[in-house]
């Protein structure tokens, strides 16, 4: 959920959403609270946005609604994300706009918008290559690596992965996510919690910020922003958490923690 | 190497957190995975075999009916799972590769990852009589 305050003025407290900007394409990853200001900042002229959804947990959606965009007739917006089991991408995403959820119906809004599903997908936006791949997590979730000639930035807010594998940080063959994540330039991955309170945790479809480092490592990224901090966490909090667990540790590559309006070229 | 899908990681995370002999095969029918009670059972480790064409894995351990007939294959739970993608279930004896013989009991499904993603075959077998 989103946790803005005085104690989180650096690294924010908005909830996923990041922007990746090339030409006149424009692709949002997730559509949490850090979509609404974004939706400001690309005003009215814009005639096509891609919304990419790794999954429809609440705060990865939970800004759709205040996105701007989304109440500009002139322009486009396609949206990609994972069925349920049973339910398809549309009903699922009515489901938050409806009410009691929110005021206006999807096929109320004035946007013209375009809904496909998608799984272990490859597929063309304008210049860029995606490639989407279920995740360690629990309900569908995908991650999403995204080419550009030879950049790659791969986007993993929600992942667990050393759940399941069967010696991580060690066997790429058994590490889920690693196709998604693999010589990334920039990774966007999760690192929600501690080792102490992830071990409380095992299953709930995050992961330590220690077994983030590791999979950084496995996966040959150049650079990793350490994402999806948990929203009790303070600024001061997420600096010793960082501080604590790339203490013995060895990792030859750019390490960061996640800073709203922060922004990198490729 | 590239990752397996996430549906057949967790699989074999499941395997290998059981008592019960597990199997796990790829869409191919390749064996990708057996975990430790099946390594006990059928008297060989997985770190030493490694990934097993179905050919090797479904003749290795000389699956016989009660008449002592050798079953081909098809025959076999895992394999009828693999072709048909649909559970399957039977009884045979096998011999191991310590030359014991059990009479084992197998139950087969399909691993089917959303939306409808066939991504191999998974056999439970536990030991009903030894000679």
């Amino acid at each position: 959920m989103p946790s803005p305050g005085p104690e989180k003025n650096k690294y924010g407290g908005n909830t996923s959403c990041i922007q990746i900007e090339h030409d006149q394409t424009c692709l949002i990853f997730d559509g949490g609270s850090g979509i609404q200001n974004l939706g400001k900042k690309l005003g009215d002229d814009i005639s096509e946005v891609n919304i990419l959804l790794t999954h429809l947990h609440i705060d990865h959606i939970m800004g759709l609604g205040y996105f701007q965009p989304f109440y500009n007739p002139k322009c486009t917006i396609n949206i990609w994300g994972p069925a349920g089991s049973s339910e398809s991408l549309t009903v699922r995403l009515r489901r938050y706009f409806s009410p009691p959820f929110f005021p206006l119906r999807l096929n109320e809004l004035p946007a013209k918008v375009n809904i496909t599903e998608i799984d272990n997908s490859t597929f063309q936006i304008d210049d860029f290559l995606i490639k989407s791949e279920y995740l360690c997590h629990p309900g569908p979730t995908v991650g999403f690596r995204c080419e550009l000639g030879k950049a790659v930035v791969s986007f993993m807010p929600d992942h667990e992965p050393s759940l399941g594998s069967s010696n991580f940080p060690h066997l790429s063959e058994w590490c889920s996510g690693y196709n998604i994540a693999k010589d990334a330039d920039l990774l966007f991955h999760d690192a929600q919690y501690s080792n102490e309170e992830y071990d409380r945790r095992i299953g709930w479809g995050h992961c330590s910020m220690e077994d983030a480092i590791d999979f950084g490592t496995l996966s040959n990224v150049k650079k990793m922003i350490l994402f999806h901090h948990d929203p009790i966490n303070k600024d001061i909090d997420l600096e010793t958490m960082l501080n604590q667990s790339v203490e013995n540790k060895s990792f030859n590559y750019e390490l960061m923690l996640a800073r709203e309006n922060d922004s990198f070229s490729i | 190497m590239p990752s397996r899908e996430i549906e057949v990681i967790l699989s074999r995370q499941l395997a290998d957190s059981l008592s019960t002999s597990v199997f796990i095969v790829d869409p191919d029918g390749n064996l990708i995975f057996y975990n430790e009670p099946a390594e006990e059972l059928l008297g060989l480790r997985y770190e030493e075999t490694g990934v097993m064409p179905l050919a090797e894995w479904s003749s290795i351990f000389k699956p016989r009916d009660d008449h002592g007939n050798i079953l081909p294959p098809e025959e076999l739970p895992l394999v009828h799972t693999i072709s048909k993608q649909q559970p399957a279930h039977g009884e045979f004896w096998i011999k191991s590769l310590k030359g014991l013989e059990f009479k084992i009991s197998v139950t087969s499904f399909p691993i089917m990852g959303r939306p409808n993603r066939f991504l191999g075959g998974i056999a439970i077998f536990w030991k009903k009589i030894e000679k």
